[in-house]
């Protein structure tokens, strides 16, 4: 059930994928980012512990 | 005091100190300009006191790095930090002596650049008082960009893309005078910006400019 | 509790580990809602919500277009915040989050910027037109874009933290003053051009309510974005400090 945007619907829907675009590459990153630091934080803590 | 600016003004103008460098990137900017928008003459009338004013801003920008960066290496700057003279004026006077053997010259050479671009007869005047009181400002300004920078590899890039922004509001007033001035247009308002931005700029950020150094240098 | 208690247990959370402790079990809840919000104010401003008589359609880039760009303002205004905290009391967790903040906001700049360039082609005939607003936020942008650059260029990150902090307070400053330079300097050049990106003000009921859902969205967000970030931050310091001490064991 697709609105009836009428003449602008090129301009409302690139307006919307750009934006979704860019808020999910952000949050993409920033999770990739987050588990990748998280796992190295883990495993050097773990190697610091080991040493004592 | 002024021996700090002798000495920097001395270092200026020895061979390699860099002196004239700005002047001669101002001059080849504006001869590259007519090159790159075609020579007629209307259409260089209505750019040149924009061209003139962004050509004085670049010059000015190129030769930031080189503000701190020798002092920097050569390792007079912690010897400044721990003389008895406040960082406050030795980056107040490392401006002064950046704006006299860089801004100087630059209004000094702009009315000449200007025939070449075809500035219209009451833009003169105004394009030498609106850089005089604009050119304090860059100096200023930028030896806060440097301060920031001051003990980066490559911070010249960084110089810039800092530097560039802080740069906009004295840009748009003072090319706001010069082009008002060339048309024969009131030019009070932003001349009056302009200057209050120039003296805001020299009362405030040297503090700022210090407090960024002393973090370098610790 | 006192004033002066509640002040102490807020900062607390300067704390690092109570900050990741916290963060972790409030997050679920500001990722849920976050998403709630903005699909449900998305989907009510998308396919419920008439046209404008105006401009057609294209109104419904309203709900992306203003919620991006307050939160472009407010993500630079939570820097300087967080910025001044780390400055006066020297709390690492205040200067990771501002630096976790930035590309957040970088990014609502860019937001901004395209769906205003989007929604400005058909009604101004221009995907760029220099008018105030839109020039303001451009310099914005460039703020942002060198206070993320001095971040990336300074190995430690306690002189990193200072300097951007100095950064941020004195590009605030110049930022507000390009705002008034911009506006007076397109007065100068058009006089009595009457482009007005305002458009809060003739805002109907219709699109209003959709509009707060969306914006509620976007703090929401924006919120859940800069505490997971700031703990990436923390744990990437942390890493940084573990290795150091055991280079030096080594």
């Amino acid at each position: 059930m697709m609105p009836e945007l009428g003449k602008y619907a090129d301009t409302v829907l690139s307006a919307y994928a750009a934006s979704l675009l860019l808020l999910a590459g952000l949050i993409a990153v920033s999770l990739w980012r987050g588990r990748k630091l998280r796992a190295e934080m883990k495993r050097i803590e773990a190697r610091v512990s080991r040493r004592g | 005091m002024s021996a700090l600016l002798l000495r920097d003004l001395r270092l200026a103008l020895r061979a390699g100190g860099g002196f004239g460098l700005g002047l001669a990137f101002f001059l080849i900017v504006t001869v590259m300009v007519p090159f790159s928008v075609g020579p007629q003459s209307s259409l260089l009338e209505s750019i040149a006191p924009g061209v003139l004013w962004l050509g004085a801003l670049l010059a000015c920008l190129l030769s930031l790095d080189r503000l701190l960066a020798l002092d920097w290496e050569d390792g007079s700057l912690d010897l400044l930090a721990t003389a008895p003279l406040p960082l406050e004026s030795v980056v107040t006077i490392k401006a002064l002596a950046h704006w006299i053997t860089t801004g100087l010259p630059l209004v000094l050479a702009a009315p000449v650049l200007g025939v070449l671009l075809n500035l219209p007869g009451p833009g003169y005047g105004w394009l030498v008082i609106s850089l005089t009181l604009g050119t304090p400002a860059l100096s200023v300004i930028g030896t806060f960009g440097a301060a920031l920078t001051v003990g980066l590899k490559r911070g010249g890039l960084l110089l810039s893309l800092l530097v560039l922004p802080l740069y906009v509001p004295t840009l748009i007033f003072g090319a706001e005078v010069a082009r008002r001035g060339a048309a024969g247009m009131e030019t009070t308002t932003p001349l009056l910006m302009l200057a209050g931005i120039t003296a805001a700029a020299v009362a405030l950020l040297p503090f700022a400019s210090a407090a960024v150094l002393r973090v370098n240098l610790r | 509790m006192t004033m002066s208690q509640r002040m102490n247990a807020l900062w607390e959370y300067a704390n690092p580990k109570k900050f990741l402790a916290t963060t972790e079990r409030v997050l679920p809840f500001f990722w849920a809602s976050a998403a709630l919000c903005l699909v449900a104010g998305l989907v009510w401003g998308f396919f419920f919500t008439p046209d404008d008589y105006r401009q057609g359609s294209t109104v419904k880039i309203i709900y992306l277009h203003v919620p991006s760009a307050l939160m472009a303002i407010n993500a630079w205004m939570m820097m300087l915040a967080t910025s001044l905290v780390w400055l006066v009391r020297r709390h690492h967790v205040s200067a990771l989050a501002a630096r976790a903040a930035a590309p957040v906001g970088a990014t609502m700049t860019v937001i901004a910027l395209i769906t205003g360039a989007i929604w400005g082609q058909p009604m101004w005939g221009t995907w760029w037109e220099w008018d105030p607003r839109l020039t303001s936020f451009l310099i914005l942008f460039l703020f942002y874009l060198g206070y993320m650059a001095l971040w990336e260029a300074i190995d430690n990150p306690d002189t990193a933290a200072d300097l951007t902090s100095v950064l941020c307070m004195v590009g605030s400053v110049f930022a507000l003053l390009s705002r008034y330079a911009v506006n007076f300097w397109n007065q100068g050049l058009h006089q009595g051009a009457s482009l007005s990106l305002d458009k809060e003000e003739h805002v109907a009921d219709v699109f209003y309510f959709p509009l707060l859902v969306c914006i509620a969205g976007f703090v929401l967000l924006f919120i859940a974005l800069v505490f997971y970030r700031t703990g990436t931050e923390i744990r990437a310091r942390r890493i940084r400090a573990l290795m150091a001490r055991e280079r030096v064991q080594a």
